[in-house]
């Protein structure tokens, strides 16, 4: 799987840069993203709390907070850059085009309106309907979700709904004017895991018939592995690598992914004893000066320590920003990295690795 | 080596009353947990695992009677904890501890760390007065932290620190069994890893007992050596972790299981995808609890109430609660959807 | 929602209760012989004692209260000392001139507040926003007798309107005759309310735009115009109706200054002149009166709140 080459790209992220600004300074919330999604795929962004995971995903729609502000970078959708779009611009392409939906269903839909007048309101105000066709068609959007006999939970409030339920609703509301992409911020770590199940089918269900893309935040790897095609690891508001699911999952170079696997108490198989990676997410105000993940990686030398790396692509199109990678690597040839070895590439003329 | 028993609950029964009508009187009951027993042997880790409304957080608070359970017996070393007055109750207190998903909830942001663990120390008065200072700063390093971090107030640490000081609490009256809440929910995986791993290294240092309530399979796998599925307030099996994974009988934990992603993308399997939601535990389904959702259910599980048994395909010590283990297993019957 | 309605009119019986003793108490907690009081110094013996037979003050004090609450359930509220007319006859076009002052307070209150509210959290931390915060400020420290004084200094007595402004002259008393009576006196009693009801929503607006969704509805395309006034006024209006129906219950008994100072012949000055006079009746028909529909009020405000919030049927 390549990502470079045939495939059409629907959006690109290159470089984007988000600060908040606050009472104790500038917080560099998303700082250096870069991902394309190819049409009709899925692309996982995954990451710790605080990886400015979440800040991307609104970033690109631009839903941020009041205090919030997109410093640098380009959106490309279809070619165009989204951040040099009027803001009126933008919200035509909201819930139309590129819709999102939230981590919390239990709060993400309004308290005071119906299912019904809340899916309607998106068909009403992109794809002028009368309120009578809109409401015909979130009936037949709630069927589409799953919901059982949709004539009637169209009536109900939010309230009246389960967790499951109101994600289902969340998700009839979003694909109300079958968008292009579909970004799914965190859409069911606030549910049981037999709902997620539920849920995750439905998604994929849905892509396949409504040939979306979609763009899947979350910090679950299992979920990353059984909906994704494409990953982009965070740490720290950047990108750290970025590439296809096989490659993450099995032979995943950054030191910082390998740790986040070896850290993952799986249910699936027998494992002896848990790899942590060590210490704590540093402060957004305390940005380490070179390589972010340098303080807790157990192949940090002084030059990851002090320059930060760049996003290098490999042969493949995947990406890393890791010094290992780079002719500029001076440590060893074999890095030793949570009990798995890497070749670096200043060593690797030596030992080539097996694809 | 001869296991020794330490918990034993039984037929413990947990019911909130509803309030309602003109008066307030009391017009229903929620049956958070509905007459389940289960025994810990000392020094080995039971997890207790099911999905949110299937009562096993109040299982755990029931033991420690933080909410008084309705019904039934809780033995800790032969002594019926749900019998004993509340003062007696008190001296059993330090015996077990619990750990909360949220340790900064439970711990006041006023109180620096030192002088939260040595008021629990005050209270159960573990050690002469003039030795808990130095005892706190002990759990500290016990627990990763540094000792002279005993003078910083709880905000100062991030969540996975401030679930080690939840910890070195919970440690410092020198506890046998330790009920963890969801204790490690809450935290990133990496951080995750660090204190699964401090709590394992504690067990075999202090011959800790462990009660892990979670809603994680795959945290529930690392850590425990016999696990409890609940649904609706009901024991639905009950093993060793080898058998329960390996070889689960109960439709509901073959559900479940399968219904968890795994972090390999190649390794596919076969999902079943159960139908609509847990139902309330106000008015819970008749019969089996779990016929309302399974494949297998027919007119006997909508009246018959199943027991726990033994299947000859099963291990001693293995039980599940199901009319058709047997049925199921030899392809007999098959799913209905 | 009946069922609901039903209970909540039960319990207000204890609350309804309480407020009889409380007011029938009045008279008793009068350090002194009321029947002194009311005869005033000076009175011979004899017209105390026949007022203390006339006022039944000779019987024991449950069976007063008993007497009291059982004519006041007959809507009979006991005689003027003074006038010696019923004192439902006293209180009765009264009543409805405080009404009406005290509900065009609260749409003057619900109005303004309303505007300066939602103004002030759409711009929050702007000048607008600060500005309108030390308004409401001054309005809600400016006590009304004060204010009600300085409005008609400007609008009523004062010369300092050029001719082209004169339609803009007010009256400064009375009630119910002309429209340029009733906008200063509704002004001083409303602004006040207007001043709470800013702040409240101002909060409750800030707090709704922070929630999910709110976001939501942005995500969908919706416009920000459209995100205020359909999906967080209407969240945000929540609490609110709880003060708008308080602030009612307060203006009937907060009327008594406003009343005194522009002349208004209403319940509040009805009371102020029967304590000044001693007129034990009238005072505690008046108090009894408007504590009655205090309750009542605060009752339907919590069946609209329910209405208004369908959550809360759940619990």
């Amino acid at each position: 799987m390549s990502i470079q080459g045939t495939e059409d790209i629907i959006l690109e992220v290159k470089n984007l840069q988000t600060i908040f600004k606050t009472d104790t300074g500038d917080v560099r919330a998303v700082d250096g993203v870069s991902f394309k999604l190819p049409k009709g795929k899925t692309i996982g962004i995954v990451g710790e709390s605080g990886s400015g995971k979440s800040i991307t995903s609104l970033s690109i729609l631009q839903l941020l907070a009041s205090n919030g502000k997109i410093t640098n970078g380009e959106v490309l959708y279809k070619g165009d850059d989204l951040l040099k779009l009027t803001e009126n611009q933008m919200r035509k392409l909201r819930g139309n085009e590129i819709s999102m939906i939230f981590q919390e269903p239990m709060t993400s839909l309004n308290p005071v309106y119906t299912v019904g007048q809340q899916i309607s309101e998106a068909l009403m105000l992109h794809q002028n309907m009368s309120k009578k066709d809109a409401f015909i068609r979130s009936v037949e959007l709630l069927q589409l979700v799953g919901i059982p006999s949709p004539d009637k939970r169209v009536k109900n409030y939010p309230f009246e709904l389960s967790g499951g339920m109101r994600q289902r609703v969340m998700i009839a509301m979003s694909l109300a004017c079958d968008p292009e992409i579909l970004v799914a911020d965190e859409p069911t770590t606030a549910l049981d895991v037999t709902i997620q199940a539920q849920i995750l089918e439905l998604i994929k269900e849905l892509q396949d018939r409504l040939g979306m893309s979609v763009i899947f935040i979350t910090h679950d790897l299992g979920v990353v592995a059984e909906t994704c095609d494409y990953v982009a690891v965070m740490y720290a508001g950047q990108v750290v690598e970025y590439s296809d699911i096989r490659t993450l999952f099995h032979q995943p170079k950054l030191p910082y992914t390998i740790g986040l696997l070896k850290s993952l108490p799986r249910h699936d198989i027998e494992q002896d004893k848990l790899e942590p990676i060590k210490g704590n997410v540093p402060s957004p105000h305390e940005m380490p000066v070179g390589c972010r993940f340098s303080p807790r990686c157990p192949a940090a030398t002084d030059l990851c320590r002090t320059k930060m790396p760049q996003l290098e692509t490999d042969e493949n199109g995947n990406q890393v920003r890791c010094w290992i990678y780079t002719d500029e690597w001076t440590g060893e040839a074999e890095v030793d990295i949570y009990g798995e070895t890497r070749i670096a590439k200043s060593g690797g003329a030596k030992t080539v690795l097996p694809d | 080596m001869e296991k020794q028993e330490l918990l034993k609950v039984e037929g413990l029964k947990q019911y909130f009353p509803i309030k309602g009508g003109f008066l307030g009187r009391t017009v229903n009951h929620v049956k958070a947990v509905d007459d389940i027993s289960f025994t810990i042997y000392e020094g080995e880790t039971v997890s207790i695992v099911g999905e949110s409304g299937c009562g096993k957080s109040t299982t755990g608070r029931a033991i420690l009677r933080l909410e008084e359970p309705t019904e039934g017996k809780v033995e800790f070393r032969g002594v019926d904890l749900a019998g004993l007055s509340k003062r007696d109750m008190r001296k059993y207190r330090k015996d077990l501890q619990i750990i909360f998903q949220d340790p900064y909830a439970s711990i006041n942001p006023r109180q620096t760390v030192a002088s939260v663990l040595t008021e629990a120390m005050d209270i159960q008065k573990v050690l002469p007065a003039n030795e808990r200072r130095g005892r706190a700063e002990e759990l500290l390093e016990t627990v990763g932290l540094l000792p002279y971090q005993a003078d910083r107030f709880p905000h100062e640490f991030s969540g996975g620190q401030r679930q080690r000081i939840g910890i070195a609490r919970a440690l410092s009256v020198n506890p046998q069994l330790i009920i963890c809440d969801e204790a490690v929910s809450a935290l990133d995986v990496s951080i995750q890893a660090q204190v699964l791993n401090l709590l394992e290294e504690l067990q075999d240092e202090f011959k800790l007992t462990y009660l892990f309530i979670s809603h994680d399979l795959g945290v529930v796998r690392h850590i425990s050596d016999r696990i409890i599925v609940m649904y609706l307030g009901k024991i639905v099996e009950i093993a060793d972790k080898y058998s329960l994974f390996e070889n689960p009988k109960h439709p509901y934990t073959k559900a479940l299981l399968s219904a968890i992603p795994i972090p390999d993308p190649d390794k596919k399997k076969e999902r079943i995808v159960l139908r609509g939601d847990v139902p309330s535990p106000i008015d819970p389904p008749s019969g089996c609890r779990f016929h309302t959702r399974c494949p297998y259910a027919t007119e006997k599980c909508q009246v018959d109430v199943p027991e726990l048994r033994t299947a000859s395909s099963m291990k001693e010590g293995h039980e599940a609660a199901c009319h058709y283990i047997e049925e199921i297993e030899s392809g007999e019957k098959q799913p209905n959807y | 929602m009946t069922k609901y309605i039903i209970r909540r009119l039960i319990q207000t019986i204890p609350v309804l209760i309480g407020v009889t003793i409380l007011v029938f108490s009045l008279m008793h907690l009068v350090p002194g012989d009321p029947a002194q009081i009311v005869a005033g110094e000076g009175a011979s013996e004899q017209t105390v004692e026949n007022i203390r037979e006339r006022l039944g003050l000779n019987e024991s004090i449950p069976v007063q209260y008993g007497r009291f609450l059982g004519n006041a359930v007959q809507g009979d509220l006991g005689s003027s000392v003074r006038s010696g007319r019923p004192v439902m006859d006293e209180i009765g076009s009264r009543f409805w001139v405080t009404v009406e002052l005290a509900f065009y307070s609260t749409i003057v209150a619900v109005f303004l507040g309303l505007i300066a509210g939602i103004v002030s959290a759409v711009r929050h931390y702007t000048l607008a926003d600060t500005s309108i915060m030390i308004v409401a400020l001054f309005g809600l420290s400016m006590p009304n007798f004060w204010f009600g004084l300085l409005l008609i200094q400007w609008f009523a007595i004062g010369n300092w309107m050029p001719e082209s402004l004169e339609f803009l002259k007010m009256r400064p008393s009375g009630w119910g005759d002309s429209w340029r009576q009733i906008i200063l006196p509704v002004l001083t009693l409303g602004t006040g309310g207007a001043a709470i009801i800013a702040r409240m929503t101002r909060s409750s607006m800030l707090e709704v735009i922070g929630q999910d969704y709110i976001r939501t509805a942005r995500a969908k395309g919706v416009s920000e115009r459209i995100v205020t006034y359909r999906h967080a006024l209407k969240n945000a209006l929540i609490p609110v109706v709880t003060v708008v129906g308080l602030e009612f219950g307060g203006f009937l008994g907060g009327a008594v200054l406003t009343e005194t100072i522009f002349a208004i012949n209403g319940m509040g000055r009805l009371t102020i002149d029967a304590i000044r006079t001693r007129d034990f009746p009238v005072v505690q028909g008046t108090v009894l009166v408007i504590s009655v529909i205090f309750v009542l009020v605060n009752l339907l405000v919590d069946i609209s709140y329910r209405l208004l919030n369908k959550r809360i049927d759940l619990n």
